[in-house]
């Protein structure tokens, strides 16, 4: 079976910041094929379709290098609008619609069909009249095809999320040259019934010789529509595959696969850990936007590091936000027996809990002022630290720097001295001043999110050393959230995989690449029934 | 219930305007008369707001700007001495060039502050009132040479304080005036004896049509797609930045004209203060007709300059009546006005943070 190429990509690499996201990655996708691109979040893919549709993220930080082929012909995409014209359609995973619009509005975005008017004969097209009439009769047809019998000139606004998804597709389908559809994620937040649904319709636009990139971290999904498989894993294209000659839990074990240093996981086995509960987490939900819990169930071992993983926005980031009072929470959250209070950073900072924020530089640190009273801020407020006692208290400024100096020296940040603004550290060292504000509140748990994202290598190192070494000098519990799963193996004792704001289980650092494959991808409990929760 | 929640400005504004009317004791004859002049004044100034707030610019408060233009082109007709309505549609003629410049560099400073077009176009008003006396008080008759020399100051430099349009005044006001008399039917009978300034009312009426037939183009379809959301619209291929610039020119031109209308109503140009308040009281009669940040229709923008007029005409007579001091009905005025301003800024300001949340 010989199929002509619809697109080709060559070799594909693009830095940001001197960070490589893409390395060399090529692949072609057939007429009228189906091609998915599976990989965890950070893998490439985004970065890849941005690439494809000529967004303007890619040309302001430097272009990117390779080629493009599109039906054998070399293209070069500056802008979406030419990637457009050439045919290619997009699928956003958020909502492109107009809420104001009607369906038919939205289906004919830029695309409107227009009549004379007796102004455009001198100022062009934009003051021709819209055709109505004409512009829902294309919309009609579109929507036909792919089964939607909804009124057209109904507004976008209160439509059912399922219907919106079809309302782009429709879209797409509308505009008459297409020749390469881009689907990112469409399924992620539709029910079971209406992601069969948007499956069949994307075999309708198959038969029409439409080709379709297919991105999901639904890998059931990926197995029923694919003709070519392409698993990308931290910008490089690691397995080309299809359908029939994998299983989903192979796809699992690509995806994730990802070499360990022998000797560098230093979590503990289970036997070496207490069988004693500092945190019981019962039916949490966190209104986290993009992060959202909804119902999780978890208990923290005394003296244990543990990890929360899971895929970008299924929910893992939310749960230490949610404990510590930062965003609206509900559920029961018990702390040595003793329930505490929900939506209160203070009760949560009262009962012994700190919390290295993931959003460092916003809510995590005071740009604009010292290490050393970023260092002691939270402690003064909760516990009345470093203040001198009287009718009036001020500040004890030489044992707050005292306090600095000894800091400075254990977590090694590297500064002038503690009297420098924290907006002149470097990533690494940010980290570490955050870190040691979170241990000035001699804590009994740490909440730590994402300690190393956006730092170099050499200092992920160390951020991540200082915690095991936290760890097991004082027996302070520590929870880890991060998306880098090969970094929670390495430090962590155990790990909770949340996948759509539920817990799908726990594993240990030593289970196989699989199983965290499949854990992360919602899977896990079809291979193994009940067993994992 | 649901229409009085949606429309609780207009209505709150209009009760206060009864009361105001009653207790002002003013005669049907002289309040409708004088709110029909104010209608056809300044009506025109208050449409122009309407493009930018549906391409999601909020209340384009660089019309100031507009006015400026606008007098710019006067001032060109009074040196020139160009007489009737040829010389008030020269200056109609010579301000396009002004505004669409004018809003090309407002647009262009819009785009580069999105989402506080607000607190940038107030700002850039005052601004350009600088860069605008700089011009009148100090080019003229130094750089810019003026034969005139009644027009200037003393010294010979600098435009005096005001300027007579009496050679244009009520030029298009006063060309057909139509006064109804001997009505005999219930409601209708109270316009007998009204001057309607046809001709004015003629032009608010074809730029109201203009306004609602853009907005069935495809630029006026790319106006309110920006208007909901830029990223989308961009996305969608729409040039968002040129299309919010071409909002901007639309909005200055108009305002331009609008200015010009004013003055052939008021009849001498306060060189150095006629457009200073015009974006402010545009911006008030616009909400108090029920208009949004982000909604406007042409019924609202007419609808706020009645109500907004009428109480300027009340508040100081039912100021007296009610107080014993005209100065308290000014004052009563004023506040509403800016309070109704400063509501429904903050109003939006919530709204917009609940929807987020």
């Amino acid at each position: 079976m010989s199929v002509k190429n619809r697109l080709e990509m060559k070799n594909v690499s693009k830095e940001y910041y001197g960070n490589r996201v893409l390395k060399n990655v090529s692949f072609s996708l057939g007429e009228g094929q189906v091609l998915s691109l599976v990989g965890e979040n950070g893998a490439g893919k985004s970065t890849l379709m941005n690439i494809l549709f000529g967004m303007p993220v890619i040309h302001a930080t430097g272009g990117f290098e390779g080629e493009l082929f599109l039906d054998g012909e070399k293209v070069n995409i500056k802008s979406p609008e030419e990637a457009m014209k050439l045919g290619i359609g997009m699928v956003h995973q958020e909502f492109m619609l107009l809420p104001g619009f009607s369906i038919t509005e939205n289906i004919k975005l830029n695309r409107e069909v227009t009549k004379d008017s007796l102004l455009s004969r001198v100022f062009g097209k934009p003051l021709k009249w819209l055709d109505m009439p004409e512009m829902r009769n294309d919309a009609r047809a579109s929507l036909d095809a792919i089964g939607l019998g909804i009124d057209e000139m109904l507004p976008v606004r209160g439509l059912p999320v399922g219907h919106m998804q079809f309302v782009e597709i429709a879209r797409e389908l509308d505009k008459k040259n297409i020749r390469l559809l881009v689907l990112d994620e469409p399924t992620a937040v539709l029910t079971e019934s209406d992601a069969e649904k948007l499956l069949e319709s994307m075999k309708i636009l198959v038969d029409k010789g439409i080709s379709v990139l297919f991105i999901s971290h639904r890998l059931d999904e990926v197995m029923a529509v694919s003709d070519k498989i392409v698993i990308l894993r931290d910008g490089e294209h690691v397995a080309e595959t299809s359908p029939r000659e994998t299983t989903i839990d192979k796809i699992a074990e690509l995806m994730v696969g990802r070499k360990i240093e022998s000797g560098a996981m230093q979590g503990r086995p289970p036997s070496a850990l207490r069988d004693e509960y500092i945190i019981e987490i019962r039916d949490l939900s966190v209104d986290m936007p993009g992060e959202a819990v909804k119902g999780v169930t978890l208990d923290v071992k005394r003296g244990e590091i543990l990890g929360l993983g899971g895929l970008a926005g299924q929910g893992k980031i939310g749960i230490a936000n949610g404990i510590m009072g930062l965003f609206p929470s509900a559920g029961e959250v018990k702390m040595n027996g003793e329930p505490v209070r929900l939506n209160s950073p203070r009760a949560s900072l009262g009962n012994g809990m700190a919390f290295v924020s993931e959003d460092r530089r916003g809510t995590g640190l005071l740009l604009d002022d010292s290490i050393e009273f970023n260092i002691a801020a939270t402690a003064i407020q909760t516990s009345g630290k470093f203040m001198k006692p009287g009718i009036v208290t001020i500040l004890n400024s030489r044992e707050m720097g005292d306090h600095a100096r000894e800091m400075i020296e254990k977590l090694d940040i590297r500064c002038t001295g503690p009297a420098q603004l924290t907006r002149r550290l470097s990533g690494g060292n940010q980290q570490k001043v955050c870190i040691a504000r979170a241990i000035t509140l001699e804590p009994s748990v740490l909440f730590v999110s994402e300690p190393t994202r956006g730092i170099d290598i050499g200092a992920k190192k160390l951020i991540l050393d200082h915690l095991v070494q936290l760890n097991r000098e004082t027996g302070l519990t520590i929870i880890m959230t991060s998306s880098e799963l090969a970094e929670l193996r390495s430090v962590c004792d155990r790990i909770a995989i949340v996948y759509q704001g539920r817990l799908e289980g726990i594993l240990l650092p030593t289970d196989s690449d699989r199983d965290f494959g499949l854990m992360m991808a919602g899977e896990y409990s079809k291979f193994h029934g009940k067993e994992a929760v | 219930m649901k229409l009085i929640q949606r429309n609780i400005v207009p209505i709150v504004f209009l009760i206060i305007c009864a009361l105001g009317f009653k207790y002002s004791g003013l005669s049907w004859m002289f309040f409708a008369n004088d709110l029909m002049t104010r209608l056809a004044r300044n009506s025109f100034l208050v449409i122009s707001l309407i493009v930018p707030v549906l391409a999601g610019m909020g209340l384009n408060f660089g019309i100031v700007l507009g006015a400026m233009a606008g007098q710019f082109a006067a001032f060109i007709t009074i040196v020139y001495n160009l007489t009737g309505m040829a010389g008030f549609f020269i200056a109609c003629a010579l301000s396009v060039p002004f505004a669409v410049l004018f809003g090309w560099l407002t647009g262009v400073l819009f785009n580069k502050a999105k989402g506080k077009e607000m607190i940038t176009g107030l700002i850039l008003g005052f601004f350009a009132n600088g860069v605008y006396q700089l011009i009148c008080l100090i080019f003229i008759g130094w750089i810019i040479p003026v034969s005139n020399k009644a027009l200037l100051l003393p010294s010979g430099v600098g435009f005096v304080n005001t300027l007579d349009l009496k050679i244009w005044q009520y030029a298009i006001d006063k060309f057909y005036v139509f006064k109804p008399k001997g009505i005999d039917i219930p409601v209708l009978k109270y316009l007998n004896n009204i001057n309607f300034p046809v001709v004015t009312l003629v032009i608010v009426a074809l730029l109201c049509a203009a306004v609602v037939l853009l907005f069935r183009t495809k630029l006026g379809q790319d106006f309110r797609a920006v208007g909901q959301n830029r990223h989308i619209a961009e996305v969608a291929g729409i040039k968002v930045d040129r299309v919010r610039i071409i909002a901007v020119i639309f909005s200055t031109v108009l305002a331009a004209w609008g200015q010009l209308i004013f003055l052939q109503n008021i009849g001498n140009v306060q060189v150095y203060g006629s457009h200073v308040q015009v974006g402010t009281f545009a911006v008030a009669a616009l909400l108090i007709g029920g208009a949004t940040v982000s909604r406007a229709t042409i019924g609202q923008a007419l609808l706020g300059t009645v109500l907004f007029h009428a109480l300027f005409i009340v508040s100081p007579l039912a100021g007296k009546n009610i107080m014993g001091s005209a100065q308290v009905g000014e004052y009563f005025r004023v506040f509403v006005a800016y309070g109704v301003i400063g509501i429904a800024l903050a109003l939006h300001a919530w709204q917009r943070q609940t929807k987020k949340e």
